[in-house]
């Protein structure tokens, strides 16, 4: 069952996150985005990690897609131009130089299956545990930069001319 | 049970297609897509390592870059909606204004 989940996840991800960057309409792609964020926290599932596959779904698939999505049909930049971004030379390129360092990471990463996980990994109590005593700082200076991003973001759409 | 190896694969994968959108694809929305692949890529190896060394200290980082992504879109688009404002066009290749 898990290695079934698994290939679903897999293959369903890299093809979706392919066609983000192949689609031509933003739109588009940002509906591919969604289905590969959604197959991302079904990974983190199978890898016992309950609150950050909750999360993903919250905050990713949720918050950060929707206000992408609204820029997108505020900006309705004109219709999907007809020609491709970029030669088909230079994506056969790319795709040859990303299967080349991809080839590479194969030979580096060889590790085995995982050790048996303990009650509380992943879930909220083990990651609320370690969040408030060892990663204390880190947790409290990220509120500091949510407020910088938001004040940033008001401060750059409300001045007319830039 | 699925090795370790193949989510970092998978990773690797996802991380690989954000590399090529970021640099070969010229609208700005498609751009800021691409990188939050790479940054979901990333996450995926922070979780994995975190299964593999039994440690939760990787959730905790995917928790923060999670943060950080939702900051870095929000401020992203406000930037992208001014460009727009003042030039009318969201490619990149149109806005080399600072490249002399």
């Amino acid at each position: 069952m898990e290695a079934f989940l698994f290939w679903i996840f897999a293959i369903v991800g890299v093809f979706c996150g392919g066609m983000v960057v192949w689609h031509r309409n933003p739109m588009g792609s940002a509906i591919y985005l969604v289905v590969t964020m959604l197959c991302l926290s079904g990974f983190y599932a199978l890898l016992n990690g309950a609150l950050v596959s909750v999360i993903q779904v919250l905050i990713y698939a949720g918050a950060v897609m929707v206000l992408m999505l609204f820029v997108i049909m505020m900006l309705n930049v004109q219709a999907a131009s007809e020609e491709r971004e970029g030669s088909l030379p230079v994506w056969i390129g790319a795709g040859v130089v990303g299967l080349v360092v991809l080839v590479k990471f194969a030979l580096l990463l060889q590790y085995g299956k995982p050790p048996e996980a303990a009650e509380e990994f992943g879930t909220i109590q083990g990651v609320g545990a370690a969040l408030f005593s060892t990663y204390v700082l880190p947790f409290e200076l990220i509120s500091v930069l949510l407020v910088v991003a938001v004040i940033g973001a008001v401060i750059l759409t409300k001045r007319r001319a830039l | 049970m699925i090795p370790i190896s193949y989510y970092l694969m998978v990773s690797a994968i996802l991380f690989i297609i954000g590399a090529i959108g970021v640099l070969l694809r010229r609208n700005a929305l498609i751009v800021l897509m691409s990188l939050e692949l790479m940054l979901n890529a990333v996450n995926l190896s922070f979780v994995a390592y975190a299964r593999l060394l039994n440690d939760m200290g990787g959730h905790v980082f995917v928790f923060l870059s999670i943060t950080v992504a939702a900051a870095e879109a929000a401020v992203g688009l406000a930037i992208i909606l001014a460009i727009y404002r003042a030039k009318q066009t969201i490619d990149v290749d149109h806005l080399s204004l600072m490249r002399y």
